[in-house]
């Protein structure tokens, strides 16, 4: 392309309406124009001016507190201290519940914490509300309420941390209500189960810090 | 530049727990940069709701527009370390994250876009001292947008609000590609002039006046 024609990409930059193949061309160029650049930046400033022309409709509530609680766990991941349970163990009628849950039915909150028995277990969760449950035959399952969908080109991915290493144990994109997934690992004594967002497709080893937790330890 | 100006804000907003409500958009994102958490929240409080109305207007559905909201309010979060004040505003760097989330979810959902001239999602009434002050910021931008020749107006609306690149506009609109490269560039920065002139920073004054 000339370079007149390429400079004149600037503004459709600004306003996100390139086509990828002059997106990717403009791009490269943007590294070596310092000129383009200015263009650009005083380009996003008037198309800011077209984002302030709209109706301005006052947000839901919850997506202010949704928010936070999406950042505080981010921070919040790798120090948060363990609490004492509020797990308790689950009978083979909460594993069910459980299995409901995981088939979207969201059945789960109702009888879960009334539900005792030796042989499986429910552990909380740190930095999102939710639990994982652990089945008398081993089966894990995560359940996790009020999970937005995974951003475009990201995929939620679980994790089984033991002795500091990581297993990928299942990715998921969330959004339903609530998001069960049942993990393709195995947790033994004494790992956590972690969820991190990554790049969509997932990744070997994780590459951003967790979400959220398991409380402590299965 | 009155551009700038557009997002400053009124005073005797709420305060925070810790008194944020003094400090610059910049400083804010500087201090997102080390996780603070409660200027996320201020940042939030003076943007969220210019944010949602753009995400809306570009998405059409409140729960894809809470969406781009979370996903760039996130954005911000994670990135704030590399906002650099000297290049941009904070409000134009949060609006750009918006706008371009609000984008790629439209073109992700294939959702059918119509002419956004026609779809405005309608105001709700506007009543409060905030609400006024977003009402002038819009109001003064459509007057400038107006006063572009009505095919650039075209161009840029529908690429804005509408999601269309220029190969998708240039079929809508049956025109050669090179005629809507054109006709974006100079509308844009014909626009940018007029959001520049200083009579605009009058008129600001006056209404703040007014609003308070």
């Amino acid at each position: 392309m000339e370079r007149t024609g390429i400079h004149e990409l600037s503004a459709a930059y600004a306003l996100d309406a390139l086509d990828p193949a002059d997106e990717r061309a403009f791009e490269e160029h943007l590294s070596r124009c310092p000129e383009c650049r200015e263009h650009v930046a005083a380009f996003h400033e008037a198309a800011a001016g077209l984002g302030h022309a709209t109706p301005a409709p006052a947000p839901p509530p919850h997506l202010r507190e949704r928010i936070l609680s999406l950042v505080r766990a981010e921070r919040g991941a790798n120090v948060a201290p363990l609490r004492p349970r509020w797990a308790f163990r689950a009978t083979a009628a909460a594993a069910a519940v459980a299995a409901c849950a995981a088939l979207g039915l969201g059945l789960w909150a109702a009888s879960l914490k009334s539900q005792v028995d030796d042989r499986g277990q429910v552990i909380a969760l740190d930095g999102a509300q939710g639990s994982l449950v652990v089945a008398p035959s081993g089966e894990v399952t995560l359940v996790v309420s009020d999970l937005p969908m995974a951003p475009v080109g990201r995929t939620y991915e679980a994790w089984v941390i033991e002795d500091g290493k990581a297993k990928a144990a299942g990715i998921f994109k969330g959004g339903a209500n609530p998001t069960a997934v049942e993990l393709t690992q195995p947790v033994p004594d004494g790992a956590i189960v972690a969820v991190t967002l990554e790049r969509a497709g997932g990744v070997d080893q994780p590459e951003t810090d967790p979400l959220f937790t398991s409380r402590e330890p299965v | 530049m009155a551009v700038l100006a557009l997002s400053a804000r009124p005073q005797g907003r709420q305060a925070m727990g810790r008194d944020l409500a003094h400090l610059s958009d910049e400083a804010l994102v500087a201090l997102v940069a080390r996780a603070d958490d409660a200027a996320l929240a201020e940042l939030y409080d003076r943007f969220g709701r210019v944010a949602y109305g753009l995400a809306l207007r570009v998405v059409r559905d409140p729960g894809l527009a809470e969406d781009a909201v979370q996903e760039s309010f996130l954005a911000v979060w994670r990135s704030a370390g590399r906002f650099v004040a000297e290049r941009a505003k904070a409000s134009t760097w949060i609006l750009t994250l918006v706008h371009r989330r609000a984008v790629d979810i439209v073109r992700r959902e294939q959702t059918r876009r119509a002419d956004p001239l026609d779809t405005a999602p309608v105001a709700t009434a506007e009543t409060t001292e905030e609400e006024a002050w977003l009402r002038l910021r819009r109001t003064r931008v459509q007057e400038a947008l107006r006063q572009l020749p009505d095919k650039q107006r075209e161009a840029i609306e529908l690429a804005y609000y509408g999601g269309f690149t220029q190969s998708e506009l240039a079929d809508r609109l049956g025109e050669p590609l090179g005629t809507i490269k054109s006709r974006m560039f100079v509308g844009l920065a014909r626009l940018r002039e007029l959001l520049v002139e200083p009579g605009l920073e009058e008129k600001q004054w006056n209404a703040q006046e007014f609003t308070s």
